[in-house]
């Protein structure tokens, strides 16, 4: 799936992509996704198209450990978070949630907001109008939460195969 | 090329050579959680399936709010306690044992090269004994208590080495706030951090655990001691089942090694409101403060409580605060009740609760005003986070704790001893 880079600094904190005040009060998806970064750039709930992806610069997703931070972005139909490097808690939330995150400082130097850019996770490929940009693929657990949209989903299927469930 | 401590413990639970950056799916040791078990049984029942995977695996420790402060909160309670019945989970303990890390630690879990995660970010405190031990988040622990498996990224590792002879009244809390202060909040993200050097090995347990405790403070995914004789010495008698020891090669490869003298280190206070706002005592000295909190996971060890009985005994705290004391466990509770530290720190004028988290995280008792100020041995000083939102926290050492608690005012430990 192609989309359009939207592309954003250093430490972009849980706050910023999603407010603390709504995390006991938007509890559905599509709420969520109107609330998305609106304290950093408040034209990015409004024009986000699915497809589109993030690309940031280092530390992204630090602060809270809320899983809304991660599900608000997915809920807009972003297919990929880009960055130098991701909080720890965000990054397992992000994947536990179905949303992939990809450390690809390469791609962070060249790519601009607005560039054409296509997720190939399969062949661990970001391909885009400035060029194409390789990371290493994720291992096939990680592709089948990723796919299954999240953990909790991916185990009730892997529990399902296993006959267990 | 060898392995580091991290690396070697993920080779061996997938059976193959690992190294940093690799994702691996693994089946942890133990499992820890605690009052959040409701929120994760919910997650669980979600899943579908009747029975946890390995019931022995989990550990659940009831300590965030102990005895329950409401209706709600006895109602978690509740669950939990159901479903451990329902599950047959043997390792439960409930409300009057203690926190978590400090409960885990003293039942022989935290053991030398076990892979531990816990629903809880300061599950890192295991590291102590040579544990690779990491926080996670509910969803994950709901799964794992169906699947028995988990994923992880093979952590880099950032090396500490330390050297020299801490100062009397100078505290391993000081260390770890120092060390912090100068990478940041973000300096390990991810990464494993090791603790080693001279200064290190010196180091008593319960001083070892308060740095693992606080590597969650500068990101750490883990953080570890290479067990020596005096962790062995410790876990005697304790440990749950049998163990391995597990270090770094000598060729490991660390992706930063920084080298710190502590013969010449003050005392130091982190400042409100992030845990990397460090300052040494001196330059904050004569601030102001409400009420002191001697305790918790980071701070309320048989140690801790000595170092305050040095400088309380027979003496009163300052009319101008409250001090409240808060054993880690059952086990340093009754000792320190034993030694009759804890009728000194009473007389003193401090008030003893029961082992627990609540004031830590602003949930049970011990409660901030607007405009208040805390001065506390705990591992976060977030806005807001014992109390009103107007509220301030510094955190420091016992000893700088105990002195400035004489005060009413915080003040350098050093001359107190």
């Amino acid at each position: 799936m192609k989309g359009k880079v939207w592309k954003y600094g250093d430490n972009i904190n849980t706050d910023v992509l999603f407010p603390g005040k709504y995390t006991y009060t938007l509890m559905s998806p599509e709420e969520m996704a109107k609330h998305a970064l609106e304290d950093l750039d408040p034209d990015f709930a409004s024009q986000v198209k699915p497809g589109d992806v993030i690309v940031a610069g280092r530390n992204f997703g630090c602060g809270s450990s809320r899983e809304q931070a991660a599900a608000c972005l997915k809920a807009a139909g972003v297919q990929a978070v880009v960055a130098r490097s991701f909080a720890r808690i965000y990054y397992r939330n992000a994947i536990n949630l179905g949303l992939p995150v990809i450390q690809c400082p390469e791609a962070v130097d060249v790519l601009e907001k607005g560039d054409e850019i296509e997720v190939d996770l399969a062949a661990g490929e970001i391909r885009s109008s400035k060029g194409n940009f390789s990371f290493p693929p994720f291992p096939d657990s990680v592709i089948g939460i990723l796919k299954a949209g999240g953990l909790i989903a991916y185990t009730r299927e892997k529990l399902k195969e296993k006959g267990v469930l | 090329m060898g392995q580091t401590l991290s690396e070697k413990i993920l080779s061996r639970k997938v059976g193959r050579q690992v190294k940093a950056n690799e994702v691996v799916t693994v089946s942890p040791d133990y499992i820890l959680s605690h009052d959040n078990s409701a929120a994760i049984i919910q997650e669980f029942k979600e899943i579908g399936l009747k029975k946890v995977a390995a019931p022995e695996k989990i550990v659940i420790v009831l300590d965030h709010v102990v005895p329950a402060a409401s209706e709600k909160h006895a109602l978690n309670h509740k669950i939990i306690r159901e479903f451990v019945e329902e599950q047959k989970i043997p390792h439960f303990f409930d409300i009057d044992a203690g926190v978590c890390h400090q409960v885990f630690s003293e039942q022989g879990f935290a053991l030398p090269g076990l892979l531990i995660v816990g629903s809880d970010s300061h599950t890192t405190t295991y590291g102590a004994f040579g544990a690779m031990a990491i926080g996670i988040g509910r969803t994950e622990t709901a799964s794992i208590w169906a699947t028995d498996e988990i994923w992880l990224r093979v952590p880099e590792t950032i090396k500490f080495v330390l050297k020299g002879k801490l100062q009397l009244g100078v505290m391993s809390k000081d260390v770890i706030l120092r060390l912090i202060g100068d990478v940041g909040a973000e300096g390990a993200n991810y990464k494993a951090v090791e603790f080693s050097g001279e200064a290190s090995s010196s180091l008593s347990i319960d001083s070892r655990m308060v740095m693992t405790n606080m590597a969650a403070e500068m990101g750490a995914k883990n953080g570890y001691f290479e067990p020596d004789d005096l962790c062995l010495d410790w876990l005697k008698n304790r440990a749950k089942k049998e163990f391995e020891i597990i270090h770094s090669d000598p060729d490991a490869h660390y992706e930063a090694i920084y080298e710190y003298d502590l013969s010449n280190l003050e005392p130091q206070v982190a400042c409100p409101h992030s845990v990397d706002n460090v300052k040494p005592v001196t330059e904050v000295a004569g601030t102001i403060f409400h009420q002191a909190l001697l305790g918790t996971c980071t701070n309320g060890r048989l140690e801790d409580l000595e170092i305050a009985v040095k400088i309380l005994e027979g003496k009163k705290i300052s009319r101008r605060i409250r001090m409240l004391v808060l054993p880690a466990s059952k086990e340093v509770y009754l000792e320190a009740l034993k030694r009759g530290w804890l009728a000194i720190l009473y007389e003193a004028g401090a008030v003893i609760l029961n082992p627990g988290c609540g004031p830590c995280l602003g949930a049970h008792m011990g409660i901030l005003a607007p405009g208040e100020v805390a001065l506390s041995t705990a591992n976060r000083n977030f806005k807001g986070r014992m109390g009103s939102r107007d509220s301030a926290i510094y955190l420091a050492s016992p000893a700088t704790l105990a002195a400035s608690a004489l005060e009413g005012k915080i003040v350098d430990p050093r001359s107190y001893l």
